[in-house]
């Protein structure tokens, strides 16, 4: 290749064969990167290794008893998360509800024309300031501004739909709905933003063929722009999931950390990542490996919802956008 | 050009001036007689720990030679520090059990000084009752047993025929992390309700609490927890709930008065046991007395018996001497429990041993 070009190349062109420092340049950048790739495998790995190492301990003396027991008693060794689970995917799934809507309703609404286009991006840009939020600011601003907002509707409730298994205890405090809605904000920064850029991608003529057709705005959004874009938003519900099932901090301060499982969206809970942050301090040798067992499941989870997601990902772009 | 260089001279001149002197005083400095700078740290329980910072401010004045830290991280940590040797000293309301004392590394080994003691209230916070609640014995244990979950059972009602109590859910908010507040709290229970220890939740730094009861860390945690839920009540150290502003119940002694707490109450708690053995680990589970408040507990420091540095072992003998004399009063200011004299006396001694 670099005799082709040293024939053609002279000093006087423009354009001329890459240099020695160019090749040199290039196959260091090249090493770069495959060592970064490599390296992010092997850190996944190794971190992988390191709690199952840890963790084995545990996996052998509770096997799979750990995921369907209910108590976390240090003194007799009993140690069980199933509550955890629960409260992990029941607030992390309310959040993807509420959090999905608004974040899928707000790409909608800054992509498709309802807005000027810098006043969309003004309005982006604020959305995107939520993410940088800190989530210990959140927890308070729930503790102090939510959960009081939330306690009267909480009481008319569960005083007339009591029946109802939702709503079936008082929010005395705080609760999975506090923790659940909290979740939903923090996650809807990721679902908004990537949604905006799946909604960005498809092809403006994509749009005009749509009205060509004689569509309306709502049928164009509806039947045409959502389906293409499909992909893309779910990838941005798999993103939030994701990050909700991993929420710590905000939760260990709102969901009030007790061990039950309940289907009211008002009665106290806890989760796998709080309960991790809030007993790591001070677990003994026997509760370290315990939690490491603890920290698998929020793990295997994660991993879970990401296949899920991506096979659910996969079958959408089958189905609706044409391809194979 | 010229003007400039002769302003930069004189600059020079006056920094000349101003500096040299300075810095060839300061090696010149009056060596001070006290040890310069020693650092001691300190870990462990939360139910003592406004008391020890205040000490620690205090005593800066007395020797601004020492510098003092104390984290305050449960009990359980506190002792778990200690037995590691991390800490040059750790703090605990639940003193060395049997078992703990055999880690101590023989070659320092381990003294426990009581410190001061505390009143463990109940706090809640019931909307509708801005004070005056009355629990007696059985209902208490009951409550956190989770056997009576309603404010308005007729248990409770029969002892607060004045006040309207809500059909609520009574949450209980208690401690997550190991403490030796649990353990005061556990320790009496298992006194007041003979099935606590076996078919309840236990006596430990660390039970196993009915579901419903959220668990918050440190007694700061549980007073804040409860400041927020309504229905809530929860097992704190006085102060705790003092500084929030939590109302506290009134509990039924032993001799079956309702006691409000106050220093005089829990002094005369500490009174009932008389006997102080010489490892000074008292637990005053269930006072007798008519006027003795029920839940009280002594708070230890833990020291080693001979430490590798005379000047640390020097520095922690006097500030405990200190917090024995004079910090007294402003633990009583508090609102914590002084302690009686004869334990100050049989601490001092204890104290004096320490190498």
């Amino acid at each position: 290749m670099a005799n082709l070009f040293a024939s053609a190349g002279s000093a006087s062109s423009v354009s001329g064969p890459p240099s020695g420092g160019d090749y040199a340049a290039d196959s260091i950048f090249r090493g770069l990167a495959w060592l970064s790739a490599f390296l992010i495998i092997a850190l996944t790995g190794y971190i992988l290794w390191e709690i199952l190492r840890e963790a084995f301990p545990a996996m052998q003396a509770y096997g799979l008893g750990f995921i369907t027991g209910t108590t976390w008693n240090v003194n007799t060794g009993q140690f069980g998360v199933l509550p955890e689970i629960w409260g992990t995917l029941y607030s992390s799934l309310l959040a993807l509800f509420l959090g999905g809507i608004f974040g899928i309703a707000i790409a909608i609404f800054l992509t498709q024309d309802f807005l000027d286009h810098r006043v969309a991006t003004v309005f982006r840009t604020i959305i995107e300031m939520l993410a940088a939020i800190p989530s210990v600011v959140f927890g308070l601003w729930g503790i102090f501004v939510l959960i009081p907002l939330l306690k009267p509707g909480a009481e008319w409730l569960h005083s007339q739909f009591g029946w109802f298994p939702l709503f079936s205890t008082d929010l005395a405090g705080p609760g999975m709905a506090p923790a659940a809605l909290v979740l939903a904000i923090m996650i809807l920064p990721t679902v908004a933003a990537i949604s905006v850029d799946a909604f960005r991608r498809i092809p403006y003529k994509v749009k005009e063929a749509a009205y060509g057709m004689g569509t309306t705005r709502w049928e164009a959004i509806l039947k045409v722009m959502l389906p293409t874009a499909s992909s893309g938003l779910l990838a941005a519900l798999v993103l939030g999931f994701g990050r909700a099932l991993g929420e710590t901090m905000a939760l260990a301060m709102l969901i009030g950390n007790a061990n039950q499982i309940s289907l009211s969206l008002f009665s106290p809970a806890n989760t796998l990542a709080s309960l991790l942050a809030s007993t790591f301090p001070e677990a003994g040798q026997l509760e370290v490996q315990a939690l490491m067992y603890a920290a698998l499941v929020l793990l295997v989870i994660t991993f879970i919802v990401n296949v899920l997601g991506l096979a659910v990902q996969q079958y959408t772009i089958r189905k609706f956008e044409g391809k194979k | 050009m010229k003007a400039s260089r002769r302003f930069a001279g004189a600059v020079l001149a006056v920094l000349a001036a101003v500096v040299i002197p300075v810095w060839a005083e300061t090696p010149a400095a009056p060596p001070t007689a006290q040890t310069p700078g020693l650092k001691l740290t300190g870990a462990g329980a939360t139910f003592p720990a406004p008391l020890y910072q205040r000490w620690i401010l205090d005593y800066r004045e007395v020797r601004p030679d020492l510098t003092f830290t104390y984290d305050a991280k449960g009990s359980g940590e506190g002792v778990k520090r200690f037995l590691a040797g991390t800490v040059d000293f750790g703090a605990s309301d639940a003193a060395l059990s049997d078992a703990e004392l055999k880690q101590v590394d023989p070659q320092r080994g381990a003294v426990m000084i009581p410190m001061t003691a505390g009143m463990v209230v109940l706090a809640y916070n019931i909307p509708g009752v801005a004070e005056g609640l009355v629990l007696s014995r059985e209902v208490y244990a009951d409550i956190f047993a989770g056997r009576i979950r309603q404010w308005n059972d007729p248990r409770i009602s029969a002892a607060n025929p004045g006040l309207t109590l809500p059909a609520k859910p009574i949450v209980p908010v208690v401690r997550r992390d190991s403490s030796g507040t649990t353990f005061a709290m556990t320790n009496h229970l298992a006194r007041v309700d003979p099935d606590w220890a076996q078919q309840g939740p236990g006596v430990g730094k660390l039970v196993d609490w009915p579901g419903a009861a959220m668990t918050a860390s440190g007694n700061a945690g549980v007073a804040q927890r409860v400041k927020i839920t309504d229905g809530s009540i929860g097992y704190m150290e006085y102060e705790f709930a003092e500084r929030l502003g939590l109302p506290i119940a009134i509990l039924h002694n032993k001799a079956g008065q309702p006691i409000i707490p106050s220093p005089a109450a829990g002094q005369a708690a500490l009174a009932s046991v008389t006997a102080i053995p010489a490892d000074l680990r008292v637990f005053v589970a269930d006072p007798d007395g008519p006027d003795a408040y029920p839940i009280v507990s002594y708070t230890w420091l833990l020291l080693n018996a001979r430490y590798a540095d005379p000047a640390k072992a020097a520095a922690l003998k006097d500030a405990l001497a200190w917090g024995l004399d004079q910090g007294q009063l402003v633990a009583k200011e508090m609102g914590y429990v002084p302690l009686p004299a004869a334990m100050i006396v049989k601490a001092a001694e204890v104290l004096a041993r320490v190498e």
